[in-house]
Parts: structure tokens; sequence; C-alpha cells
């Protein structure tokens, strides 16, 4: 296959990872709680899937519940973490950046622990061909879309529709913007504070699974993991806050991680050892530089929600 | 039957209320509580994970003294737990100025990195080619430099058009990773990475070999605190944190405090990164600042922004990573055990501001309406 189209499709696959990640961030910060534990939640989400499919690898179950089963772990776990990081900024009315980084410190940590107690041979060889369904059988680069990758696709879009099209999307946005008027109306502010925190999180979480298990697939992937949640989180800015504009910016991210081992093999440009920590840079790089450009801009519509970042307290006028 | 009419009424079981003044004593009692409680449940966890304790080998005793014997039993490692939270102190004001005016600097990893790389960057260009003296004087101009700048560029566009700050200085994190995994590459041609210690440009000591940067941070704190709180710039911080607005109409130049106050948060990581670079390693990895820039985030949280307070917080941040370590080797618990229990730690924590600025109000004549009356 042309190795142009390689590239997207890596590209694609790897973008999925941030998918998971931006997604959740997105709708956690739509009901305006800012949540930089996401690279702690997406660490658990991946440990969590890992750990289920140690357990169930010799039942013998059919592929199918293998994958579920899989999934539904990674969920669960990240969903703790993310009812610790609500139960904190919701009903504590903790400092949400501190918080946070609380949970990446603890999450990124459990995880290391548990990954290292996992045996690889179990929870990657068999169940990788399984997630790799329907193009498991072929050679090409189609062969890393899998389940997971199409999983994320639909979660960004029906995120989209979700929060735009539905009246409970309109509520979760209007806690967001102004949780005094929300309150005013009738909304349970804490209620859709915790929902969003939670299903968020559990989103957020099947990234860390997915790039340990599918995009990676090797037994060092978990090492790496925590960068591509801050990646995710800048994600959001990059997307407007708008869940179908990940599938785009994380592929976009996507190209500019792979563009350094794809470079190499084009022959007219001269890659030296040094130039490659150059080419890794160029993503935070990118990052910045949108960030930058929407500030300028300063469109109504670009803006994070209002009240992002501060807790609620009914009595505090 | 009217009892439980009385209970079906609309006044909820309980209400929150802010606290406007509580003693001192009952806040550091409510925070030495949450401390307790959190390294109770630290014990469970290290009891799931760790195959020794199950079995019976070692003890939750056991466990519980490490956090003593990591940092106290003997001399060497009482110098560590000294330097290691000297460090972490320094890092901890650095990122302080910055938050007290609401600025959410994340990057104090890079800048501080940024700083060691500034030193170990001029000793590696012109160490032995002039007096050692001179050559410390220009690490340190280098580093500050080096740090500084990492820090003014957020600071100018959050000045100039609010560019969320936030993700700013975390993205220039990574950006300061690779500058300095591309300059590693450069120095050392073998394709190693590793540079391996320098001969020259390390800083002077006296006594022990940590005490100087001990001294140093010590004599910051002070200098530090004092700018803060009696200083007319410290008060400018104070009420732009406060109000941007109320800022605004008394005349002062927000911009203006945001460039500086970044800038003395840059030279302070700059002044980090020099005592890492010249005082302690000689050398420069990505790891060399090891996500203590992120920690000392939140040990300035803890302190509340306070200098001084700041110094009991960084000791109890430094004291349970050096126990976790002690648990790690001794429990046989593989990974980052450490930061499990820090992060425990401070869940508790921050969990327990909440009952030092909120109260709990029961129901009149319902059981427990002795807290609502105090």
């Amino acid at each position: 296959m042309n190795i142009w189209l390689n590239f997207l499709i890596d590209s694609l696959a790897f973008g999925a990872t941030f998918m998971y990640g931006s997604t959740g961030e997105i709708i956690t910060e739509k009901a305006g709680h800012l949540n930089l534990g996401i690279p702690g939640v997406m660490c658990m989400g991946g440990a969590g899937g890992c750990l289920v499919l140690n357990m169930v690898a010799q039942l013998n179950l059919p592929g199918f519940l293998v994958v579920i089963l899989g999934i539904l772990g990674s969920v669960s776990l990240a969903m703790l973490m993310g009812l610790i990081y609500s139960f904190l900024t919701v009903t504590l009315r903790a400092n949400q950046n501190v918080t946070g980084l609380a949970l990446t410190t603890f999450g990124a940590g459990l995880m290391k622990v548990i990954m290292s107690k996992l045996d690889a041979a179990v929870y990657l060889v068999g169940p990788k061909k399984l997630y790799r369904w329907p193009f498991a059988e072929r050679t090409d680069a189609l062969q890393c879309l899998g389940v997971l990758f199409f999983l994320a696709v639909i979660i960004a879009l029906y995120a989209s529709y979700f929060l735009f099209r539905t009246k409970k999307g309109l509520h979760l946005r209007s806690v967001g913007e102004s949780p005094a008027t929300a309150d005013a109306v009738g909304i349970n502010v804490s209620r859709y504070k915790y929902a969003a925190s939670c299903i968020g999180s559990g989103i957020a979480g099947l990234g860390g699974f997915y790039y340990i298990i599918d995009y990676m697939a090797s037994q060092e992937a978990y090492l790496s993991l925590e960068i591509f949640g801050w990646l995710s989180i800048a994600l959001v800015i990059f997307a407007l806050w708008r869940p179908h504009m990940t599938i785009i910016g994380s592929t976009i991210f996507g190209l500019l991680f792979s563009c350094s081992s794809y470079i190499a093999n084009i022959s007219w440009i001269d890659v030296t050892m040094a130039t490659k920590p150059l080419l890794k840079m160029l993503p935070y790089v990118f990052t910045i530089a949108v960030l930058i450009f929407t500030s300028i801009r300063n469109k109504r519509e670009n803006h994070p929600p209002a009240s992002l970042g501060m807790s609620y307290f009914r009595e505090e006028r | 039957m009217s009892e439980r009419k009385n209970n079906t009424n609309h006044e909820p079981l309980f209400h929150l209320a802010k606290r406007s003044v509580i003693p001192q004593w009952r806040a550091w009692l409510i925070r030495v509580a949450a401390i307790v409680l959190g390294l109770a449940v630290c014990g469970i966890v290290a009891y799931i994970l760790s195959d020794k304790l199950q079995e019976g080998k070692k003890t939750l005793a056991d466990f519980y003294y490490c956090f003593i014997k990591g940092s106290f039993t003997t001399n060497r490692k009482i110098w560590k737990f000294l330097k290691n939270m000297a460090i972490l102190q320094c890092i901890s004001l650095a990122v302080t100025p910055a938050f007290r005016m609401r600025f959410w600097n994340t990057g104090a990893e890079g800048q501080t990195l940024m700083g060691v790389w500034g030193a170990i960057a001029v000793a590696f260009y012109l160490g032995g080619e002039i007096p050692e003296a001179l050559l410390l004087v220009l690490m340190f101009v280098g580093a500050l430099l080096c740090s500084a700048v990492w820090a003014v560029i957020p600071a100018i566009f959050k000045a100039k058009w609010n560019t969320n700050e936030t993700l700013f200085t975390l993205m220039m994190n990574y950006v300061a990773i690779h500058i300095v995994e591309y300059f590693l590459v450069v120095w050392v041609p073998s394709g190693s990475s590793s540079l391996g210690k320098l001969k020259y440009g390390k800083l002077p000591s006296f006594g022990h070999d940590y005490l100087v940067i001990i001294l140093i941070v010590l004599l910051l704190t002070l200098l530090l605190y004092v700018y803060l709180k009696h200083s007319k710039q410290g008060y400018e911080i104070s009420v732009v944190g406060e109000s941007v607005r109320t800022a605004q109409y008394s005349g002062m130049n927000v911009k203006k405090v945001i460039i500086r106050t970044m800038v003395v948060s840059g030279l302070l990581c700059g002044l980090a990164g020099y005592l890492i670079g010249a005082g302690l390693d000689q050398t420069v990895t990505t790891e060399s600042v090891g996500g203590q820039g992120f920690t000392a985030i939140m040990v300035s949280w803890l302190a509340n922004f306070n200098p001084i307070v700041m110094l009991l917080t960084s000791g109890l941040i430094t004291l349970l990573d050096q126990g976790a370590a002690q648990i790690t080797q001794d429990f046989g618990v593989r990974g980052a055990f450490p930061d499990v229990i820090i992060g425990i730690i401070l869940f508790f924590i921050i969990g327990s501001e909440f009952f030092i600025n909120y109260q709990v109000i029961f129901r009149k004549g319902g059981h427990a309406a002795k807290e609502g009356a105090k």
C-alpha cells in the first residue's frame, strides 16, 4: 500500500487515544470542571482493562465477550477515578487544579504498580487480535483500525449530538455556563456535575486501554501513557469544546507524532539523529500555536464554559 | 404521628454553611486527622498490593516504621532528606508568586529543567577555558536567563491576549524536555545520549556537601516571605489574585504585574535548576527535575501559598516520598508506589480543607445538633 496512505491510517489509529481522552475531558469541562486528572484516569482505565483481561484469560470465553469485559473493566476503574474527583471537587468543593494533579499522581503511580504485576503475555497476545476485529487478518496498515477505534469515533460523534441537540445536553451546558441559573431553573447541579465527571472519565479511561492493548500493543506501552493524557487536555482547546472536532484534531496530532518515523523513509530529506527530538517537539509547539491563535481571534463561541474551574456553592452569591 | 410530620417538613437533614473564622489549632487538628486517616488507607492499599504483608512476613507496624526509617535512621538519610526537601521547597517557592495572583503555572517542571540545561550548557562549552569562579557565575546567569525566558513567554501571551496559561505552560514542559534531548544527542556523539558528570562548574561546599544548598533555600524562603507579605510588589500580586478589576480600578498595570511576577517565578526556577545542575548532578538529563515541578504545585497550595508554612508541607511530602521508597525496597512492591502513597494522602488533605472552610449544620432537634451549635 502507498506509504502516504499508511501514514494517514497510522495517524488515525494513533489519534483514537486522544479522541477518547479529549471527548471525556470535553464532557467534564462542559459541566464546569477542568479535570487535570485525565492522565491519571487514562492510566487507570488502561490498568483496569488489562486487569480484567488477565483475570478472564483462563476461562476460554468467546471472543466478543472478552472484548466487552475488557472495555467494562477499563470504564469502571476509570469511572471510579472520576468518582474520587467529583466527590472532592463537587461535594467537598476542593480546588480543581490541585485535585486533578493529585489524581494524576495517584493514577499514574497505581497503574505502574498494577501493570508491573501483570503478565504481558496474557493480556496482550490473545486479546490484541480480538480487539483488531474486523481487520485483524490483513497485513497492511488497515489492521490497526479495530473495534476500539470505531468506538472512539462513534462516541465522539454521539457526544456532540448529545451536548448540542438534546435537552439533557442543554442542561449540562447550562450547568457549566452558570450553575446558579441552572439551579434556579430546577436543574440538579450536583447530579449533572457528578454524571459528567464520571462518564467523561469512563470515556477517557478507554483511551488508555486502547493505547496499551491495541495501538502500541507492547509490554512497555504503559510507561509512556501519561503524556498522551496531557495532550488530550490540550486537544480540547483545539477542538473548541466540540467533541466531533476531536476526530480532526486527534488525526493531526497523530500525523505530527508519527511523522518523525515516516520522514526517515523519504529519500530527499536528510534526517540525522539530532532532528528526531526536534520533530517530537512538533505536537506541543502546534498546540501552543493553536492556543495563541484561538486566544487572539477571541470569538465568543470559542470560549471555554464560563464557570470552568469554579466550585458552586448555592449560598454564595 | 406528629413526630413523623416534623421529620417530613422541608428542612433537609443537614445543610452547609461557610465558616467565617476557625481557630488555628482546630484547623490544624483537622489536617492532622486527615493525614492519619490517609495513612490508614495507605496501609490498606499496601496490604492489597504487597505479598509480604499478606503472607505475614512483614507487619503493618513495619510498614509505618518505614516512614521514619526512610528519612531519619542514619546521618546519610537525614542529609538526603534535607537535600530533597530543599530542592522541592525551592521549586515550590518558585511557583508561589504566580499562584498568589491566580496564574496557574503548571510549567515549573520545564522552567526548572531549562535552568539545569542553561547551567550545564555554560559549563559544557566554557568549562576549563575560564576560571572556575567566573564559570560558576556565568552558569548562574545562564540558568536564570533560560528559566526566566521559559516562564515569561506564556506570561506575555496571557497579559496580551489572555491565552490559557495552564495549558500553555504545560506544553512548554514537553518542549523543554525535547530541547534537552536534542542537545544531549548533539553533545554526546557516541549516541548514548548520556552526558556523564562534567569536571568543571561544581558549587563549592563547606561542612557537608548539601549544606550550602539547604542554607540558600532557607534564606530564599525568608526573602520570598518578606517579598510577598511586606513589599509593594507582593501586595500588587495579592490584589491581582483577588480581583483583576479591583487592581485595574486602583490604577495598577495588571499586564505589567503578570509579566513581572512570572519573571520572578522563572528566576526562582532558574535558581532551583542551578542548585540541581551546579550543586548536585553536574549533568543534565530529561529526568533532572523528575516530576518535582508538578509536586511543587501541590506543596505550594497545601501551604496556602505561605513560604514559611511551605517548609512543613515540602517536608511532609519528602518524608512520604522517602518513606514510600523505603517501603518499595523492604516490601517488594514494584512500580511507582511512592506516587500512590502521596496521591492518597493528598486526597485526604485536599478533602479536609472542606471541613475547615465549611461547617455541616444538622437539622435542629436531630440527634446531631451539637455540630451546628458550635
